[in-house]
């Protein structure tokens, strides 16, 4: 690797580490600027027990102080303190909770979209313009338009309550299929349209020309030279995947009732409990950011002719 | 005509200089009009049937979100069973497509004339399909706004950017790098979820306070967080157009930047922001969607397709179409906007052509 590259690697890197900066002291100063403060809730408290509250958590430092402190309790700690609303227990142990339900759907759901994805897309390559390529655009044409709620509740009303294949709740194993099904069908589709339009260009090449006049058999040319070529351009895209599937995964795992980490954020945003709204979404936007960064650097890892800035 | 034996001669075919018979004169007569950038564009665009059905469906949509409202008998927001004065009609709540209350019951037995419910109505006793054709009347007007402050801001700081280059580039360059990646639906329900608290009571007793604080909150995260990609697109657009012989000539015929970027330069990449503003609409939409159905978009009792789909989760064992609706018309949207955005920029845009 030249030292341009790794340069740009470095530099990368540094960009994302001031972006996750940047999120908690967006979210640090956004949950400051709440009228009334965190504790502000529907039950009123006396001036004194809410003087104790906010000596409790430190709140009545100043701000600066504060925020280093939180910075400092992030970075060597991973503190984001306790949760308001569950009594007793850290943030950080209900994200981790979560987290253990939501890798396990989101990676099954990125599997399931990159398998599926990468399959259509070379089938309806390699049959471009037949009846089974125009199929499989007008599909996924259709699920790219599709918001994932919408995805999800209606494989909600056929598959449980229409049919009453699977179960609607998200709470057993089997009754994961449903939000992963949901989860990955639009990534599926972005990835297929992407592996069919790479395709068609690296099946246009000379060197695809040149091993057919070899006489090199078509499974060989597909698998030994397109396939490899044309995946990629779909390495960049998993980095927007999975920041797809993390924002989907909010609204998928409230529809199924999934025991996640995106369960937990959207019902903190509801019950208003700020410490876990802060905490979720830094690890989230953290994860989001080190996986872009990750398929930035194995984009230029898996094809060493892209020369990066 | 020509003399090739007297190849370095000097004198003139004076049949060269003959007037022009009638017969040439007309071969000289131009055939048709000359055609603009932009009638070549709409040419192209007109022979595209996937386009114009797209376009269609969306006129279709937008005026009956328009006008319909105006000619239908009920509200979205009147619950059909209360009355002042008398108790809740309950009979009224939960109906299904062309059922109809006790009361309108009444009304038809004695042969008067009551207008369907044609997809009932909702658990409070409210015409459904108004609220349908309303929440497709907000979702519209959101992503159009959205976008066009996503333009504006968009357009503005690129083309600053682009034209000024240097530190100023720079620095704005690296605000959008940042921007850029940051996790875009994280922040902005994060965003979202704080404003809305906060607007409350600064936009209370104002006009403002009518269009509800969680759409004005969603407006200023659009304003915050979208417009990088506008920008830079029209940065880069700008950084080779300012090279042009032409800007050079407007310079040195003292024109300003301001004048500079706004005649000569925007002008030229009018193209690529048409193309990227109506890609933008259908990602507002989902955005505004995705947010109603967390909670955090349009208050109620206003609809919003997102919150209708989300409110219909709770009824689904029995009413099932009141999410399939709004489901449907919104991927209709989408699907369309974004198909007409792809032949635009096919249309337009004849390098970006694959």
């Amino acid at each position: 690797m030249s030292k341009k590259n790794l340069s740009y690697i470095l530099k990368r890197i540094i960009l994302a580490i001031l972006t996750v900066w940047v999120v908690i002291t967006l979210t640090f100063f956004v949950m400051r600027a709440v009228p009334g403060g965190p504790f502000m809730s529907e039950k009123a408290i006396t001036p004194a027990a809410q003087a104790a509250l906010e000596a409790k958590y430190g709140l009545d430092k100043p701000l600066s102080e504060q925020y280093v402190t939180y910075l400092k309790d992030i970075a060597f700690h991973l503190d984001f303190g306790p949760s308001l609303k569950q009594r007793g227990r850290m943030v950080i142990d209900v994200i981790t909770d979560g987290l253990r339900t939501s890798v396990k759907l989101g990676v099954i759901a990125a599997v399931f979209a990159a398998i599926f994805g990468i399959v259509l897309g070379a089938v309806a390559a390699l049959n471009r313009n037949k009846f089974i390529d125009k199929c499989i655009m007008v599909l996924t044409t259709a699920l790219i338009s599709m918001p994932t709620f919408i995805i999800g509740s209606l494989m909600l009303i056929l598959f449980s309550v229409k049919l009453g294949w699977l179960p609607a709740n998200g709470e057993t194993t089997k009754g994961l299929i449903l939000p992963i099904i949901s989860l990955g069908l639009y990534p599926m589709s972005y990835i297929t349209r992407l592996t069919r339009s790479s395709m068609l260009d690296v099946l246009g090449q000379d060197y695809i020309r040149t091993a057919k006049a070899k006489g090199v058999s078509r499974v060989m040319i597909i698998f030994g030279h397109a396939l490899k070529n044309s995946l990629i351009p779909v390495i960049t895209y998993f980095g927007p995947m999975l920041a797809y599937i993390v924002t989907g995964s909010l609204v998928v795992e409230q529809i199924f009732a999934v025991p996640g980490i995106g369960r937990a954020f959207v019902n903190s945003i509801t019950n208003r409990d700020y410490p876990l709204i802060m905490g979720t979404t830094i690890v989230l936007a953290a994860l989001i950011v080190i996986m872009n960064l990750v398929s930035d650097i194995l984009y230029k890892v898996a094809d060493p002719r892209i020369n990066l800035e | 005509m020509f003399n090739k034996e007297k190849l370095f001669s000097l004198q003139q075919d004076p049949n060269l200089f003959l007037p022009a018979t009638d017969e040439e004169k007309e071969y000289m007569v131009q055939m048709r009009e000359s055609s603009t950038f932009f009638k070549d564009g709409v040419k192209r665009l007109l022979k595209n049937d996937v386009a114009v059905v797209s376009i269609i469906v969306i006129i279709v949509i937008t005026l009956s979100a328009i006008f319909v409202p105006m000619l239908w008998p009920y509200s979205y927001d009147r619950m059909l069973g209360v009355s002042p004065g008398k108790q809740v009609d309950n009979s009224y709540n939960n109906l299904k497509p062309f059922e109809y209350g006790e009361t309108e019951q009444a009304k038809i037995d004695a042969g008067e004339k009551v207008f369907p419910h044609i997809f009932g109505t909702d658990a409070q006793g409210r015409d459904y399909f108004i609220r349908v054709v309303y929440g497709t009347r907000i979702s519209l007007a959101v992503g159009f706004f959205a976008s066009l402050i996503v333009l504006i801001i968009g357009m503005l700081v690129g083309s600053i950017s682009g034209y000024l280059g240097g530190k100023v580039d720079l620095i704005i360059m690296r605000i959008v790098d940042i921007i850029y990646s940051l996790p875009d639906m994280l922040m902005v329900i994060l965003l979202a979820s704080v404003m809305r608290v906060a607007l409350t009571p600064i936009i209370e007793g104002t006009v403002l306070a009518k269009i509800g604080a969680n759409i004005i909150s969603l407006f200023i995260v659009f304003g915050v967080l979208y417009w990088v990609s506008m920008s830079r697109l029209i940065r880069g657009q700008i950084l080779s157009l300012k090279e042009q012989e032409y800007v050079l000539a407007a310079r040195a015929a003292g024109a300003k930047g301001g004048w500079i970027i706004r005649k000569h330069l925007l002008p030229n990449c009018i193209s690529v922001i048409i193309i990227s503003t109506a890609l933008q609409i259908p990602s507002a939409i989902f955005t505004e969607s995705y947010l109603s159905f967390l909670g955090l978009g349009v208050n109620a009792p206003m609809p919003s397709l997102g919150s209708l789909a989300s409110d219909a989760l709770n009824g689904i064992n029995s009413y099932a179409y009141r999410l399939v609706i709004p489901a449907v018309i919104i991927s209709l949207i989408v699907l369309s906007l974004n198909l007409f955005g792809d032949g635009l920029r096919d249309a337009f845009d004849p390098k970006l052509r694959r």
